[in-house]
């Protein structure tokens, strides 16, 4: 009984501080509609800071703490709603969400270079003092900690009900317009919500790094536990999301308590905000779709049927050229870049034309690459199948969030991808803890693909076909489809038109691309480990992605090219290797705004230059043609016009029978 | 004469590159009731998002008293007594009655104040002031809003659309309320589609269309020449 009771307490204490962790970020969430998934990172920084004043400077702890919360966190939230989180709340969520993952990846850049790694100590506030309440020892740092969730929850409750600035701040959500005409200032009271929450974070943060330890990545990914804690009041209720905070911090402490320590059981601790998430997320009523709102975006242009075939075949045969000439190293690293440009290509299918967002889509090869390994059929059937196998996961995925919008489903996409890939890649029957698969190479109807530069240029087959095959789909009814979702699915609601089968469809297929990337890379490999498919690389691939363009093909075989130079480049400069996640991150929240990135910006150059040369160009050919080419081509249209007249005869006919 | 409240001086605006203000002109006398008039597409409400500083001018300029205020930022101008009252229900749904008289004190008149003189005129808000805003009924929501006009004492009152939605008798209770504000002094621009309403409680009137003011005068002349003015193709 003492130890249930010794439990709850230590639960009580990692609740308290994940419950001042969560309401930062849904104050920001509510006030601003940012959700800032680097909300975690921000504390993760701030801790650093912290230690840095703490340990480094000799400040005392007090001092340190006080200038943390009070100075540097509210000025880097000003800061950051400045100039990075203005406006975009009114745009499309893919777009916020892509922009605070680079502030994500930006920041932990940040931590690494300014406070490589190294081993560092924060200790626990007044560390020699506690109390005994019982038999159970309660230190004086949990009781600070409950204190401090306390005082948040308190003064936070104050200043949002009993204080005109706290409620400017909820009427800014409804409607910043009419609170300018009321004479309040929507910027401002934005700005203090960032500072508040950005403090929190922080406050948060620190509370928990004697537990945690001062880690670039455990710190980060507290964004999950703060989302799966503020879930339960669907990311508005302060009151809830204390309880849910509560609540996890509970079943974490009781699931350290009570289960096994050893096999399947003791994998689940580190994952269980995933799967409180994913269970709170089942229970959640249907999101009521948001009417008068039309978020479209222009988009780069879709080409024509023949031109992309030009280009896919332009690809291979530069590719074949490459590498026919290349070395076994350089080979690989060719086939790796076509692996990530054909993982880029489901999400310019998802995010470029569907409008949603993936955290995980490197999850998902994965687990193609785990089933190709584990079917060990290296032919075109075990292929087939892998990318089935990843679809389905895909659809597993997106159903608990079925009912709701795409914030929710990108967000419990990150939590997949940190479900496996600390818990379901670990296990025994997959790729085991530090382990390798053995994978074969593909044969293709018995002849094996043996020789490396075959493969990748079978890669490089794979991601044209993939690539025209997206095309197709985006000229067709279903492209059709995704963009009206996209745009507006109030409005698709209106027509009629169920969207969430479709959106569950439509993240499978997704899915299956990424699978269909993964086991072509397993054969690539010859051996895949748990470590190739780490979530991180799931939120660099969506950042390059953006940066270079998730609306085209050619944004997608660019940022394919840039993923794979990226670990090149850093361990040519190990020094640097932050400040590559720093320009990857904060690129992305410069570029993040416009998804057509930089492939757009080359299609305009092409089309400029096009238009600039194209007519002297025709002139000097049609100089040097013979006349007989207009005249072919003068045929080549006489022999249209019987078929055009038949047509319409066909059509008059089918009018006629139809009046009748 | 004195300088006018009001002044707007061949004001143009554009949605993109659509133009929607062709050169307008239009002043309000201190202490008047002007009714502007016209019909859908005019370019109305946009003439007052650009007068309360929602929308940029392309060209023109604006005077509030004597003062250029071109390119001000709304919220700058609502704290100096430019009260806009926009399209459709101008209150904030997820706050309760309360609240939202609690938001108008940032034009300058304490909160205790805004609540005693709202709930002094409208005895019913009073009764509903923990209630939602949003769950309150079209025409008490309208009451709400009219309430930031009571109550803070402002310049000048734009009201955009009053009636939008409402059944006559209520829109007749809301103009009985625009009589007795102006009868305080404060000089108010009424858009309004519904005429005689509007020309019921105004000193002036001007007609709209397509992006100029085509016809201004007594409201009597106005409502006599409106027809010919909107359907005769004065424009």
């Amino acid at each position: 009984m003492s130890s249930l009771f010794a439990f709850t307490l230590l639960g009580l204490f990692t609740g308290a501080a994940y419950a001042i962790v969560a309401s930062g970020m849904v104050l920001t969430y509510t006030t601003t509609r940012v959700f800032n998934i680097a909300h975690g990172a921000f504390g993760m920084v701030l801790a650093f800071t912290f230690w840095d004043f703490t340990e480094r400077q000799g400040m005392p702890a007090l001092v340190g703490l006080l200038l943390v919360l009070l100075v540097v966190a509210p000025a880097i939230g000003w800061f950051t709603q400045r100039f990075v989180a203005r406006g975009l709340g009114e745009g499309p969520v893919s777009v916020s969400l892509v922009v605070t993952v680079g502030l994500l990846v930006g920041l932990i850049g940040v931590a690494q270079q300014v406070w490589p790694p190294a081993p560092r100590v924060v200790l626990p506030f007044k560390p020699e003092s506690g109390f005994e309440i019982g038999d159970t020892y309660v230190t004086a740092h949990q009781l600070i900690t409950i204190a401090c969730s306390i005082a948040v929850a308190g003064l936070l409750y104050a200043l949002l009900n009993h204080t005109r600035i706290g409620t400017a701040m909820r009427a800014s959500v409804d409607n910043p317009e009419l609170l300018k005409l009321f004479g309040g200032r929507p910027d401002t009271v934005a700005a203090l919500s960032w500072a508040i929450g950005i403090s929190l974070a922080a406050l948060g943060g620190i509370l928990l790094t004697p537990t945690v330890g001062l880690d670039y990545y455990a710190l980060t990914l507290l964004v999950i536990n703060a989302y799966a804690a503020a879930m339960l009041g669907r990311l508005k209720s302060l009151p809830l999301t204390f309880a849910g905070a509560m609540g996890l911090g509970i079943a974490e402490s009781y699931a350290v308590a009570y289960l096994p320590t050893d096999g399947f059981w003791s994998t689940i601790r580190p994952v269980i905000p995933a799967l409180f998430l994913f269970a709170v997320m089942i229970a959640l009523p249907q999101a009521q779709l948001r009417i008068g709102q039309v978020k479209g975006i222009v988009t780069a242009p879709v080409p024509s049927f023949r031109n992309a075939v030009g280009w896919g075949g332009g690809l291979l045969a530069v590719a074949a050229v490459l590498v026919a000439g290349a070395s076994t190293a350089d080979a690989l690293l060719m086939g790796t870049a076509a692996t990530y440009a054909i993982v880029m290509l489901s999400m310019v299918l998802l995010t470029g034309y569907g409008g949603h967002v993936s955290l995980a889509q490197f999850t998902f090869a994965g687990v193609g690459a785990l089933a190709y390994a584990k079917l060990d059929e290296p032919n075109l059937w075990g292929l087939a199948m892998s990318a089935v196998i990843a679809g389905l996961v895909g659809a597993l995925v997106a159903i608990p969030v079925l009912r709701l919008t795409g914030l929710y489903l990108a967000l419990s996409t990150l939590a997949f991808a940190v479900l496996m890939d600390k818990m379901i890649f670990q296990q025994d029957w997959a790729y085991k803890f530090n382990g390798t698969l053995q994978t074969e190479r593909l044969s293709v109807a018995g002849v094996s693909l043996g020789t490396d530069a075959v493969y990748v240029w079978v890669m490089v087959l794979v991601f044209v076909l993939v690539g025209l095959g997206v095309l197709a789909l985006r000229r067709g009814t279903l492209g059709r489809l995704l963009i009206a979702m996209r745009d507006s699915p109030s409005a698709c609601g209106t027509l009629g038109l169920d969207l969430r089968w479709f959106r569950v469809g439509l993240f499978g297929l997704s899915a299956s691309i990424a699978g269909l990337a993964g086991a072509l890379f397993a054969g690539l490999r010859g051996s895949v480990g748990a470590a190739d498919f780490l979530y991180f690389q799931s939120l660099l691939m969506l950042l390059l992605a953006v940066v270079f363009g998730v609306t085209s093909v050619t944004g997608a075989l660019l940022g394919g090219i840039a993923l794979m130079l990226m670990p090149v480049w850093q361990s040519d400069h190990p020094s640097l290797a932050g400040v590559l996640f720093v320009l990857v991150g904060f690129g992305a929240v410069a570029l993040g705004r416009d998804p057509n990135g930089l492939a757009n910006l080359l299609f305009k150059v092409g089309r400029l230059v096009r238009d600039r040369f194209e007519p002297q160009l025709r002139e000097r050919l049609d100089g040097l043609l013979p006349q007989g080419g207009s005249v072919d081509l003068a045929a080549a249209g006489a022999a249209e016009v019987p078929l055009r007249t038949m047509g319409d005869v066909s059509d008059d006919a089918a009018i006629e029978g139809s009046v009748r | 004469m004195t300088v006018p409240i009001l002044e707007v001086i061949d004001l143009h605006a554009a949605y993109g590159r659509i133009e929607v203000l062709r050169g307008v002109d239009l002043a309000v006398p201190k202490g008047a009731v002007m009714a502007l008039l016209g019909p859908n597409g005019a370019g109305k409400s946009t003439l007052v998002k650009v007068i309360s500083g929602q929308k940029a001018a392309t060209s023109g300029d604006i005077h509030l008293a004597g003062v250029h205020v071109k390119g001000a930022k709304p919220d700058d101008l609502a704290r100096v007594g430019l009260c806009t009252i926009p399209e459709g229900r101008s209150v904030f749904p997820n706050l309760t009655v309360e609240e939202n008289l609690r938001l108008m004190s940032y034009a300058g008149v304490p909160a205790p104040a805004v609540l005693d003189t709202a709930f002094s005129y409208f005895p019913r808000l009073h009764e509903r002031r923990r209630q939602l805003a949003g769950t309150l009924s079209g025409g008490e929501q309208q009451m709400l809003a009219m309430s930031r006009a009571l109550a803070s004492d402002p310049a000048l009152l734009l009201l955009d659309e009053l009636s939008m939605g409402l059944a006559p008798l209520i829109v007749d209770e809301l103009y009985d309320t625009v009589a007795r504000i102006a009868e305080s002094g404060v000089s108010i621009l009424c858009i309004e589609q519904f005429a005689r309403t509007a020309l019921r409680v105004s000193d002036y009137a001007a007609v709209m269309s397509n992006g100029r003011i085509v016809a201004s005068g007594e409201p009597g002349e106005i409502l006599a020449t409106m027809a010919d003015v909107i359907l005769g193709g004065a424009a």
